[in-house]
């Protein structure tokens, strides 16, 4: 992806330079036409086509904000609700991402998800234990959000 | 136009110290540290977030002031506040910690059970 970026760069600058103006606008245009080589010349790269990906974690950071006002609005109802019915627990998580930044986003994002806040990772990296303040309710729904994340996240890295 | 201007940067403010707000009272009100760490690592970090997006909607409205350190601010809240409730939380129940009494589960005691008697064999 940084490969593509750069390249993406350099044909922009060639362009700058076949015009001989120098100006912030000539450089957007050539970057416009860098990105239509690029797009046309994908299947000799071997990684994707670099806006797919921009596109991924764009995807992501929505999904981070949305979580986080999802999960605000949960604890609002957790704190002002006169009677105090939660089950809190700790459960563990098996995940199937292995590298470290992988990890460290799925986990930050949990940790803002609607009632679920990270204890611990394990030591092989394939278990995280998470906890819930409503264990029974949430088990099913939870695990469906953390299959979206996760796939969000291998959206990104892939 | 101004009308509106006052009502956003307005809305942003107050929004976000009603949510500090009732961050505090559930650091009072739930019973041990593991849900409290979740009121307040929580709703403070969209809290302050809302609060910071105020003043720079503020300053840019009225004051015709971009100001992008607000923007980095808002950015740091964001990535280091959930990370700070996860090492709390990990702190806690690494220093022995008892959850509350009518907690239904606790995997984590149990799988370090399970690796204990593993590496005794």
């Amino acid at each position: 992806m940084a490969f593509q970026i750069l390249l993406n760069f350099v044909l922009a600058f060639v362009w700058m330079f076949l015009k001989t103006s120098y100006t912030p606008a000539t450089f957007i245009v050539g970057y416009f036409f860098g990105l239509l080589i690029l797009f046309f010349f994908r299947g000799f790269f071997q990684t994707r086509f670099y806006l797919k990906r921009v596109y991924a974690i764009i995807r992501l950071v929505l999904i981070f904000i949305r979580e986080l006002i999802l999960s605000n609005l949960a604890v609002l109802r957790l704190v002002l609700k006169p009677k105090l019915d939660i089950r809190p627990g700790i459960f563990a998580l098996p995940i199937e991402l292995e590298r470290d930044w992988e990890i460290l986003l799925l986990s930050n994002l949990i940790t803002l998800t609607p009632g679920t806040l990270v204890v611990d990772v394990s030591p092989d990296n394939k278990t995280l234990y998470v906890h819930a303040v409503d264990i029974d309710d949430l088990n099913d729904a939870v695990s469906s959000i953390k299959n979206s994340f996760e796939k969000a996240i291998m959206e990104v890295s892939r | 136009m101004t009308a509106i201007y006052e009502i956003i940067v307005m809305l942003f403010i107050l929004s976000g110290t009603f949510l500090t707000l009732a961050a505090t009272f559930g650091v009072i009100r739930l019973p041990d540290i593991y849900t409290r760490n979740h009121a307040a690592s929580k709703a403070t970090t969209l809290g302050a977030m809302l609060i910071l997006l105020g003043a720079m909607f503020y300053f840019l409205f009225f004051e015709d002031h971009f100001n992008s350190r607000l923007v980095l601010a808002i950015l740091f809240i964001f990535m280091t506040a959930p990370v700070s409730g996860h090492l709390i939380g990990r702190a806690a129940y690494n220093s022995g910690v008892k959850l509350w009494n009518k907690s239904v589960a606790d995997e984590l005691a149990r799988d370090r059970k399970k690796m204990k008697q593993g590496k005794s064999i």
